[in-house]
């Protein structure tokens, strides 16, 4: 089969198993997975269901304890330092806590640089590397001289995100993975934030995965919801079908669950 | 970073404990510019020469004499040959003589004199008296001998030819010297030691070299330890195995005896200061890297370091980056604790003989060893050790008091 | 005329920094919430909503210091009470608390039954174990949580769990306002959703007489309650009925916050979300004028300059802005049609 019909990743049976003996637990339980170019998929679940770890799997920071993962139609291989680093120049993530995402020992522009030497664009003069990095800060609305010589945690949790999405725009990767990135910071920034990522999204149209327990961020953004519990996942599709339409008896609950403003919020079902 | 050091030093604790150790090092950097005698010369001949002034009797003839006319000289000088003991061992003396209780009154000075010398016999012995009683009451009728006298002392001196003696000149028992014009004058703040070196000089060169035997230890134990703890913590699988498996071997023998083990076997010629300060560190390093471990691993999972993987950072820049500043206050901490424990070790080994060789530079533990075997304890010789102690006690409770202060400051649940 | 539950009147506090500064979180904040009525608190971090909850419970502990203004709780001004007298005569009885974090006040190491019993010797040293344990157990069976819960350790509860029983138990004694801080917020929605159930539920029982909601979900407050305030730098800046808050907001701030809201219904998808640009203004030194201007697409220069009162347009609807009612739809509207 050519490449071409290939996703651009494709995990087939992930599983992956914490502890051993009785205290084992399957935190992930033979996933399958596919992410075509330039697509949004949400991946929605409570708190215990395992979508984390799926994330962290997905990004090869854990190792899986079961099935099989490809990348461009190959299997993945990250067995080596210098591999890893060709992986992880494709598929990068945005973690859920801004303030413990940063090192608090390293400076803005570190943060930054690090991402233009990722590139393999670490020999450019300085002044084209500052260039680079002014863009991206103004790319997020944040001023670059502003924050040069600062430190990450002096900045409000909305920007230190706003941050991670302007190393994204240096990064340029295939996949961005969003572990939770709006459940730290209120409402009014959220929305900010969601349009910065999506703006980015269309300017380098890159796959993007958000991981949320936000149901209603999962409508609002994605072209395709998978719903997880219990390390599975449990119903999958369109937003229109998965939220709109649930047919699974787990989904159904978690939307119901969800505040509403235009319909009435039924509050018997608890 | 810089926030978090001027937190440092708003912190009582750490502040306090810092001035202390620092006066200590002071003292030590300064006192041998002053006084720049070997702090092993042995200038008393005898053991513990007490804490005091020491005049040279012979200058203190020769040089100019004054007179005072000092009302309560004379009683002084019986005061200070006849106290509240020795009147009550004289009247113990006279009663078991067969002297009637109600004749001696031991507050009138002349007449217990009197009867003391008509009644005392070195000869006779009481039953039950000991030998080193009748010593004692030989001793304190020579003292009292001529105690009561106004008579002048005459200075003689040998006429070279004859062989006669000379009158030279009087001494009268209102002739004062002045300490200042008197040519040889020492002060001993601390006395002597059982050798009769002065305990001052030795004590802080004692004390110089038992922080430095510290400092080695400490920097010996925490690097061995935190570098096993960094790899074994962030490398995990059999790396971990194998350092675990070592460490769980340091932890199942005492370190103390260990260390007993190792000095001994080195033997006393090859142990200088610094082997044993090398030997106390490569037995203390084990609770550093066990720490050092246990705080690594809750670490290497944290966002920050995922993001260092993420941004194509090798294991050996996530480490040192990434990691180590953030147990860098835990290491500190660890590094003040061991320096601590360390000098006590070295204190241990030495009282046990097992401490650096004697003859090159006292220590701390040394001066206590040699406090103990010449028995300064029994024998109430306090200056002997007594400072000693203290200047341990300084030491660790400084290091410890920064190390409170310290864990204050980094740990914010600790604040009050 | 329902009877007056709670009444602020200009209530300001201000936390004393480190270096000496004032930073006043609640500023000239007046408000009622009458017998029966719930409010809600809306605002970004930062915007003094949480300070005007301890404010409101007399929770006075360096660094925060009250200023001026006076609470009146059913007639009882407790403005000035020192936080003994407070906890002593004031708090479970006339006033509750229920922080984010609530589950966390659970002792470990006793059953639920004790804490209760705690709470209610607080203020009643004669009551029995058997009336606390019936009056607890009326009160659970009422909110919908099983009795078999009293003789159980915080640890065989799920953290869902855990904040209703705490719930339950700050509401032991029949409050008159129950002030929650984002109750809900740690939780996952299924277990929000009984949160907000039982504060409904308790509403309608008459457990508490009035309720203070703070969140800064929106859809959430208009689930809950009958009103909602907006907060920002400090201030009010808007207060409406729940149903105009949320579909007819008046100022920018209000407007913006509504613009933001994500929920999943149908046809949202494709409304454009409004976010606001920049950050608040520092409240150690605030701007003269209004304080949103710097952030405000509708702001003229005027903006910046003009101290901006809170304007009273009757129903109880208020926002602080310098333009008219009429001006500012005008505004919305074109900026939805374009």
């Amino acid at each position: 089969m050519p490449n071409q019909t290939e996703p651009l990743f494709k995990a087939v049976g992930l599983s992956k198993e914490f502890g051993f003996g009785r205290q084992k637990t399957l935190a992930v339980n033979q996933v399958d997975l596919a992410l075509e170019e330039g697509e949004v998929i949400t991946i929605v679940g409570e708190s215990g269901s395992g979508k984390t770890t799926l994330a962290k799997m997905i990004l090869g920071l854990i190792s899986p304890t079961g099935g099989e993962v490809f990348f461009r139609g190959e299997p993945r291989d990250i067995s080596t330092y210098r591999k890893k680093l060709a992986y992880w120049k494709n598929i990068q993530a945005i973690f859920q806590d801004p303030y413990s995402s940063f090192n608090i020992f390293t400076k803005i522009d570190t943060v930054l640089l690090d991402c233009i030497r990722m590139r393999g664009n670490g020999n450019l003069p300085r002044e084209k590397k500052r260039e680079m990095m002014a863009e991206a800060c103004s790319f997020v609305n944040l001023k670059f001289e502003e924050l040069t010589n600062k430190y990450p945690f002096e900045l409000s949790g909305g920007q230190m995100q706003r941050l991670m999405i302007a190393r994204i725009f240096l990064l340029d990767p295939k996949i961005l993975i969003a572990d939770e990135i709006t459940s730290m910071i209120d409402a009014c920034s959220r929305a900010t934030i969601l349009d910065m990522l999506m703006e980015l999204r269309d300017k380098i149209g890159m796959t993007v995965v958000f991981i949320t327990h936000d149901v209603g961020l999962a409508y609002y953004v994605s072209d395709k919801v998978y719903i997880m519990e219990h390390g599975k996942f449990v119903e999958s599709g369109t937003p229109d079908e998965v939220i709109l339409n649930p047919k699974g008896d787990y989904t159904k609950r978690l939307i119901s669950d969800v505040p509403k403003i235009y319909e009435e919020w039924d509050l018997s079902t608890v | 970073m810089l926030h978090t050091i001027k937190e440092v030093f708003r912190s009582p604790k750490f502040t306090i404990g810092l001035a202390i150790f620092v006066v200590m090092l002071l003292v030590v950097f300064i006192y041998p510019l002053i006084i720049t005698d070997d702090p092993l010369d042995i200038i008393g001949l005898g053991t513990f020469f007490e804490p005091g002034i020491y005049v040279n009797l012979y200058d203190g003839l020769e040089s100019k004499t004054y007179v005072l006319k000092l009302e309560d000289a004379a009683a002084n000088r019986i005061a200070s040959k006849l106290g509240e003991q020795e009147r009550l061992d004289i009247q113990e003396y006279l009663l078991l003589a067969g002297v009637p209780e109600e004749e001696i009154d031991i507050e009138d000075t002349e007449k217990l004199l009197e009867l003391w010398l008509n009644n005392y016999d070195p000869t006779v012995r009481f039953p039950g008296s000991t030998s080193a009683k009748r010593k004692y009451y030989a001793r304190l009728d020579a003292s009292l001998d001529g105690l009561l006298s106004t008579e002048a002392a005459i200075i003689a001196v040998k006429n070279e030819e004859t062989g006669e003696l000379e009158e030279k000149s009087l001494v009268k028992q209102d002739d004062y010297v002045n300490v200042s014009k008197v040519a040889n004058v020492r002060v001993l703040p601390l006395g002597t030691d059982n050798f009769g070196r002065d305990m001052l000089t030795e004590l802080v060169s004692a004390t110089g070299v038992s922080l430095r035997i510290g400092l080695i230890a400490g920097l010996v134990a925490t690097s061995i330890g935190l570098t096993l703890g960094l790899l074994s913590g962030y490398i995990g699988g059999w790396v971990d195995d194998v350092i675990m498996f070592i460490t769980n071997l340091f932890i199942v023998i005492p370190s103390f005896v260990l260390l007993v083990l190792i000095s001994y076997s080195i033997g006393q010629e090859q142990r200088g200061a610094s082997t044993v300060a090398i030997v106390i560190g490569f037995t203390s390093w084990v609770w550093t890297a066990r720490a050092v471990r246990a705080q690594v691993i809750s670490l290497r999972h944290r966002d920050h370091v995922n993001l260092s993987k993420l941004s194509g950072h090798s294991v050996a820049h996530i480490i040192i980056f990434d990691i180590l500043p953030y147990i860098a206050s835990y290491v500190v901490m660890a590094f003040i604790l061991q320096i601590s424990s360390g000098i006590l070790a070295e204190a241990g080994l030495s009282i046990l003989g097992l401490g650096p060789k004697t003859t090159d530079v006292p220590t701390l533990g040394l001066m206590m060893n040699w406090a103990m075997i010449y028995s300064a304890h029994i024998m109430g010789k306090w200056w002997a050790y007594f400072p000693v102690i203290v200047v341990i006690a300084l030491i660790s409770f400084s290091l410890n008091l920064m190390n409170t202060g310290l864990d204050q400051v980094f740990n914010p649940t600790l604040r009050d | 005329m329902a009877k007056v539950m709670l009444e602020v009147n200009e209530l300001t506090t201000k936390y004393i920094t480190r270096f000496k500064e004032n930073v006043y979180a609640v500023d000239h904040v007046s408000l009622k919430v009458e017998e029966g009525k719930s409010l809600g608190i809306a605002g970004e971090s930062g915007c003094g909503k949480s300070t005007l909850a301890l404010s409101l419970m007399g929770y006075y502990f360096p660094p925060l210091h009250y200023t001026s203004g006076e609470i009146i709780i059913d007639g009882q001004n407790i403005t000035g009470l020192t936080p003994d007298n407070i906890r002593k005569s004031i708090l479970g009885t006339e006033i509750a608390y229920i922080p984010q974090a609530a589950m966390n006040a659970l002792n470990p190491t006793q059953k639920v039954i004790h804490f209760i019993e705690d709470v209610v010797h607080a203020h009643f040293p004669d009551a029995t174990k058997k009336e606390i344990y019936d009056l607890a157990r009326t009160r659970f069976e009422t909110l919908g949580l099983n009795a078999s819960v009293l003789e159980k350790y915080p640890v065989e509860l799920s953290g869902g769990m855990k904040q209703r029983t705490v719930i339950a138990t700050s509401v032991i004694l029949g409050p008159k306002v129950l002030i929650a801080d984002e109750p809900s917020s740690a939780l996952d929605v299924t277990s929000q959703k009984k949160v907000i159930k039982m504060l409904r539920d308790m509403m309608e029982t008459e457990i508490i007489k009035s309720m203070i909601f703070i969140t800064h979900e929106l859809p959430l407050l208009y689930n809950v309650t009958d009103d909602i305030m907006v907060m920002y730098a400090g201030q009010i800046v808007e207060k409406a009925s729940a149903e105009k808050a949320v579909f007819d907001p008046l100022h920018p701030y209000a407007n913006g916050l509504m613009g933001a809201i994500i929920v999943p219904e149908e046809g949202l998808r494709d409304v454009k979300l409004t976010a606001i640009p920049g950050v608040p203004p520092n409240l150690k030194n605030p701007p003269e004028g209004c304080r949103f201007a710097e952030r405000c697409k509708y702001a003229v220069p005027q903006c910046k300059v003009i101290k901006v009162s809170l304007n009273e347009i009757g129903n109880g609807r208020a926002y602080r802005c310098i333009f008219s009612e009429d001006e500012l739809r005008e505004f919305y509207k074109d900026a939805k049609s374009n």
